[in-house]
């Protein structure tokens, strides 16, 4: 049975903002499909009364005091920027695209 | 058809820690841009989050003044979006499994109190900051992002649909943001930021169960903005509705200067944020011991103080409320109580002259030492000075910190009193006025004043008019 996924192959793209040539959305539907089929037959398996696993480790998670560290100086914080303006990240316009989430 | 209005709230509240959530940097306000950041915060590759103890700490402690249930076993998961102010293209959120469930504030409104039911509470990062080149985010050609604020631990606080107009959200969040002004768990400075607001908002008929198409209003900067900005949006709505239209789903943005809410753009659904747990982070797993240490260490909450200080001390409400609200006052109010027990008078003296002069001189509320104000109430019962030199003298002591009996013996402002003191003035006063002293026993009592008047000059207003006047009457009639 073969399900086309090059829809939802497209939709995952715009969320991530990727642009792929017909040919990726081709072999990446292609390779969606074979990763749902494994994750189908995992879902076979009897899972009843198994609390869902989300991390294999099982410790509490570590802690640290309340005590302000030393930053990275401007220079190594803006290094990678694609544009800046002075001493802030420049990005390009933004309403009406995009999802601010909270 | 009448229509009744839902809103439920989603807050967001940075907890006043030192340094973020998942890294060292600074959370102190207003730096240079860009300085208090880090490979963690800025989303680097290869960099690992760990937990501030005191962050974990203090979502317990504002969970538990809320009354909500606090998980021992809490997750953190990815919510996946983009968006500038996120560096990572993912906030380090709970959405499975949040820090604790449930909870309710009461608060009164209308001398009725009302009770507001909370979803949840969870824990999650801050995002960077947004500088838009334009007015606004809408009409900008470009923004520019400062990342200080990235990784500060932020509190997520949501209600039940249980407010039913703005003044009511209002009204909430001043309780709300007292409340955790108490607790210590945030500052709530909403001009900082520290303390925001978003609003689900529907309309539905009356009695319905049913929910309506909510809108989701955003930017509203202040407590003001949030009543005004969910009153505009329920009108919007209850028109659309009453000419036959129906309402969509969409996000608003408050727009302060038109006092207009105007859509932004369509919402995705929940299912868009692609969550699944934070695999860098291990589940969050609280001791009950610790979680019963905080919750006995939980400050009282402003309701139970303002009816403990109405019970206690015999308070009038308004009196409570003013000790609650500004706490520094109340504080103040209850170390003088500890040696002046004439409560309602003190209360009086605290909220009125005390208060005034502590604005005119521009000091705190603690600024006099506790047992001056008690020297000065016990001169003024005792007779030893009248209530105007009283009010003059506590300026005086607010501005230098000087004692009350020291200022009365340096400016002789002790009481005139005693028939001994007075007799001579008022002898005085009734000798050199005939003509008053006839008017009034031609029947003018205008004409007393007068005479009550001219003592209280000679005695530099250190004599007790009422003690003035027995002895005029009584002298006159000899």
């Amino acid at each position: 049975m073969a399900i086309d996924f090059r829809k939802d192959v497209e939709h995952v793209a715009k969320l991530a903002r990727l642009e792929l040539t017909k040919t990726e959305k081709e072999t990446m539907a292609g390779q969606l499909s074979d990763i749902l089929d494994t994750a189908r037959r995992i879902q076979e398996l009897d899972t009843e009364g198994i609390e869902p696993t989300s991390h294999v480790i099982d410790f509490p998670a570590t802690m640290r005091e309340d005590e302000v560290g030393a930053s990275l100086p401007l220079n190594r914080v803006l290094q990678n920027a694609p544009k800046r303006d002075n001493d802030f990240f420049r990005v390009p316009r933004i309403a009406k695209s995009g999802n601010d989430g909270q | 058809m009448e229509y009744e209005v839902v809103i439920g709230l989603e807050i967001h509240l940075e907890l006043q820690t030192q340094s973020k959530l998942f890294c060292s940097c600074s959370t102190s306000f207003g730096k240079e841009p860009n300085t208090n950041c880090c490979p963690v915060c800025l989303g680097l590759p290869g960099s690992l989050p760990v937990f501030n103890r005191k962050a974990i700490e203090l979502a317990v402690t504002a969970a538990l003044a809320l009354n909500s249930s606090v998980q021992l076993n809490s997750r953190f998961d990815r919510k996946n979006y983009h968006y500038p102010d996120l560096p990572k293209a993912y906030q380090v959120s709970q959405y499975e499994k949040p820090i604790a469930l449930g909870g309710c504030l009461e608060l009164e409104i209308d001398d009725q109190v009302k009770k507001v039911n909370l979803e949840r509470v969870h824990l999650e990062e801050e995002a960077g900051k947004l500088i838009h080149s334009g007015d606004s985010i809408i009409g900008s050609d470009y923004s520019k992002v400062d990342y200080n604020r990235a990784g500060i631990p932020l509190l997520e606080i949501v209600t039940k649909p249980d407010l039913c107009s703005g003044h009511e959200a209002r009204l909430f969040l001043e309780e709300l943001r007292m409340l955790l002004l108490y607790s210590g768990a945030s500052d709530c400075k909403m001009e900082e930021g520290s303390l925001r607001c978003d609003a689900n908002i529907s309309l539905r008929p009356m009695g319905s169960k049913q929910l309506g198409t909510k809108a989701e209003v955003k930017n509203m900067n202040s407590f003001k903005a949030v009543e005004m900005a969910l009153n505009y949006e329920a009108e919007r709505q209850r028109q659309i509705l009453i000419s036959g239209g129906s309402v969509i789903q969409q996000t608003c943005h408050w727009d302060e200067e038109e006092k207009v809410t105007v859509p932004l753009r369509s919402k995705e659904g929940s299912s868009d944020y692609r969550y699944f747990p934070e695999p860098d982070l291990l589940p969050l797993l609280l001791e009950e011991k610790e979680v019963n240490i905080i919750k006995s260490v939980l400050p009282e909450s402003p309701m139970d103080r303002r009816l403990r200080f109405q019970k206690e001390y015999g308070l009038a409400k308004s009196e409570a409320s003013l000790f609650t609200s500004n706490r520094p006052l109340g504080e103040y109010f209850e170390i003088v109580a500890l040696k002046y027990k004439d409560y309602s008078n003190l209360a009086r003296w605290i909220q009125g002259d005390y208060l005034y002069q502590l604005r005119e001189a521009g000091k705190s509320e603690s600024a006099l030492e506790p047992d001056k104000l008690v020297e000065l109430l016990n001169l003024l019962d005792n007779g030893d000075i009248n209530r105007p030199v009283a009010k003059e003298l506590l300026a005086e002591m607010v501005r230098s910190g000087e004692s009350p009996s020291r200022l009365v013996n340096e400016k002789g402002l002790k009481q005139i009193s005693g028939h001994d003191m007075l007799l001579p003035l008022v002898e005085k006063v009734i000798n050199e006025n005939p003509d008053a002293v006839n008017n009034y026993l031609g029947g003018k009592e205008k004409a007393l004043k007068f005479l009550i008047g001219q003592v209280m000059a000679l005695s530099g207003g250190r004599a007790d008019p009422g003690e003035v006047k027995k002895m005029l009457i009584s002298k006159i009639a000899e």
